[in-house]
């Protein structure tokens, strides 16, 4: 689309009012937290103006974008899905948002998550949960909705996954082009599996965290939803880089590339791990898992099964050590210079009991009382230093593989295809997040790159992604091998009838879906 | 092995947060046995680890002011201030203790 732009086949305002047209008829999937429609506007018109003048930023010039609600993004509020942050407006642009703008992106609005990003659904926000749009889709309707419901859309539909539902869905229905996710357990590979999107785990450390609302500090990272693998390339190499107001991000210095068209993998080795044939997965990713290895192998790649043997303890000890830091994190939150403040006055220390307890949500309270449990000195030895021993157990076994020469493990992104919303519910988010990260959270513990791929369609019509992971810093490599993976599966477009509604050759042609 | 009243009591207090009702205990109860599977792990004569980026050297700039001058700005989303200053109720005003307050902790 960004050729189109260029060639003046379609201009940014025409293709910012099909998006925020589509986000109306679209209203159902509950993506969108804030729709910017006036500033959306005026951007796209600033990038019509450059466009004339033959002077377009770059390849995201005009590009409609969605962002995370829990990133920061000057005069537009920011929510984090949750009561604490209601009517917060920011008063500065995150960095990867100020990023995306300098590009002369066009941001369309906020999208929906779980509260805090908390959760592995979509489905724990203030603003209710999202829908996945494959729900909708002609290939689920007619592989699992009954005729007899078939206009009952209200009780089949499915999870979008999460936390960064609200930009996966956003993303795989068409209303932008590029969205911007968060990932700290799999927050970013899990609803772009489920949605049937690319979802990119840059390494810890590539892009700056400066204005995401933070949730584990030691592990969170901004992610990246796109249609195809080049768009997150396109997008990765306007984000990363050092930013002097992240002093984790590191200094060595950034060059954004292009993924070749032509790849050869036979020169690589690809490791299984057997360790991610987790209990519960199902046996439909079980059997693409191993038709994808045969695909590399015979293309010549190496393939060979490895051992990560402590990854059974990752989710134990991402849930000791994300207590912990949400404990510490969530303190910032008493009322008092932003976000909700309760009208309790007696004392500074009950205004801010109050005010904690109106703003957050169960999951939110439950975990900062947990941290606080861990964090207690007759704890902390056993419990969050002992984590922090077990996460470096977690890492070493990583450094092992990637030592004895092998340059990218594949595995399966989630244990199977999103569950319908009313069967999601019926276990709490915390035995859901421990059930879905299981083969996402080693990858930030380890702060590794991830990326899932789109691979192919389940019995039910809806998505299943494989998982790549790479070496650190080596996201050329990753995205190399994905892009390849990408165009030997062909993954088919979604069948969506507001989609077809709304467009005129634009967003249904395959070129045209994606950024280049 | 239960959580003994007092650390309930003590972590409401740390916290700033409540249990809210007996689900919420139940639900710290949960996440220790959970987390009790991490001393499975045998983990002699390992370093813990802060940051994958341990081997590096942190990114620190020259002491010189960047940025400021945004009072207004920031100022803008508190409810409660006077002039240039944030507002709060009168502090070194303990909680009440526990058998003063309304918490469902009184019932354990």
């Amino acid at each position: 689309v960004s050729a189109a732009l260029k060639e003046g086949q379609v201009t940014p305002t025409e293709l910012c009012q099909r998006c925020l047209s589509l986000i109306k008829s679209t209203k159902f999937l509950n993506a969108y937290v804030t729709v910017a429609e006036e500033t959306a506007l005026k951007q796209a018109e600033e990038s019509e103006k450059r466009y004339r003048r033959g002077q377009p930023l770059g390849v995201l010039d005009g590009i409609p974008i969605a962002v995370k609600d829990n990133f920061n993004t000057a005069g537009i509020e920011t929510t984090c899905a949750s009561n604490m942050l209601k009517g917060y407006i920011s008063p500065y642009n995150a960095t990867v948002v100020q990023k995306l703008l300098d590009q002369g992106a066009v941001l369309l609005g906020k999208t929906n998550l779980d509260e805090f990003a908390m959760g592995s659904g979509s489905t724990d926000g203030v603003f209710g949960p999202v829908r996945n749009p494959w729900s909708y889709s002609r290939q689920y309707k007619e592989k699992s909705v009954p005729k007899s419901h078939s206009e009952d859309k209200d009780s089949h539909w499915v999870v979008t996954g999460g936390s960064s539902g609200g930009s996966a869905a956003a993303v795989s229905s068409f209303t932008c082009f590029a969205a911007l996710g968060s990932d700290t357990g799999g927050s970013t590979r899990n609803p772009a599996a489920h949605c049937g999107v690319v979802g990119l785990k840059p390494t810890y450390g590539l892009i700056s965290r400066h204005g995401l609302i933070p949730l584990v500090n030691s592990m969170d990272v901004p992610g990246i939803l796109t249609r195809c693998v080049d768009d997150a390339a396109v997008v990765l190499g306007s984000l990363a880089g050092h930013d002097p107001k992240d002093s984790t991000t590191i200094q060595d210095n950034f060059k954004p590339f292009e993924l070749p068209s032509l790849i050869d993998v036979s020169k690589l080795s690809i490791g299984i791990p057997k360790e991610y044939h987790a209990p519960g997965l199902s046996s439909e990713i079980l059997s693409l898992w191993s038709k994808a290895a045969d695909l590399f192998k015979n293309a010549g790649a190496k393939v060979i099964e490895v051992s990560l043997p402590h990854t059974r303890y990752s989710i134990v000890c991402y849930h000791v050590l994300c207590s912990a830091e949400v404990a510490s994190n969530m303190a910032r939150f008493d009322g008092l210079q932003y976000g909700h403040r309760s009208d309790v006055n007696k004392s500074t220390e009950s205004m801010y009991a109050a005010t904690r307890r109106e703003g957050f949500n169960d999951v939110v309270r439950g975990r900062i009382l947990s941290g606080n449990y861990f964090l207690l000195k007759q704890n902390y030895e056993n419990y969050f230093i002992k984590a922090q021993k077990v996460r470096r157990l977690i890492a070493n076994d990583f450094v092992k593989v990637f030592r004895s020469g092998v340059d990218i493990l594949l595995t399966p992104t989630t244990l199977s295809d999103a569950v319908p919303y009313t069967e999601f519910i019926k276990e709490d988010n915390r035995t859901r997040s421990t059930e879905d990260d299981i083969l996402t959270q080693a990858a930030n513990m380890a702060g590794l790159p991830a990326i899932n791929v789109p691979t192919a369609l389940s019995e039910r019509g809806l998505p299943v992604g494989l998982q790549f992971i790479g070496r650190s810093f080596q996201e050329k490599q990753l995205l190399t091998v994905a892009k390849w993976f990408e165009k030997q599966v062909k993954f088919p477009m979604i069948q969506l009838e507001e989609v077809k509604k709304h467009d005129h050759g634009v967003f249904q042609h395959q070129k045209s879906a994606s950024l280049l | 092995q239960k959580v003994a009243l007092a650390v309930l009591d003590h972590l409401e207090q740390l916290a700033l947060v409540d249990f809210r009702d007996a689900e919420g205990i139940e639900r710290l109860q949960k996440a220790i046995q959970f987390a009790d599977h991490l001393h499975e792990v045998n983990t002699d004569g390992v370093e813990p680890m802060d940051s994958v980026l341990e081997d590096r050297c942190l990114y620190l700039r020259e002491d010189d002011v960047t940025e400021g001058n945004c009072t207004k700005d920031l100022l803008k989303n508190a409810r409660e201030k006077v002039e240039e200053y944030f507002v709060a109720p009168p502090g070194n005003i303990p909680l009440p203790k526990l058998e003063e307050r309304e918490t469902v902790l009184q019932g354990s």
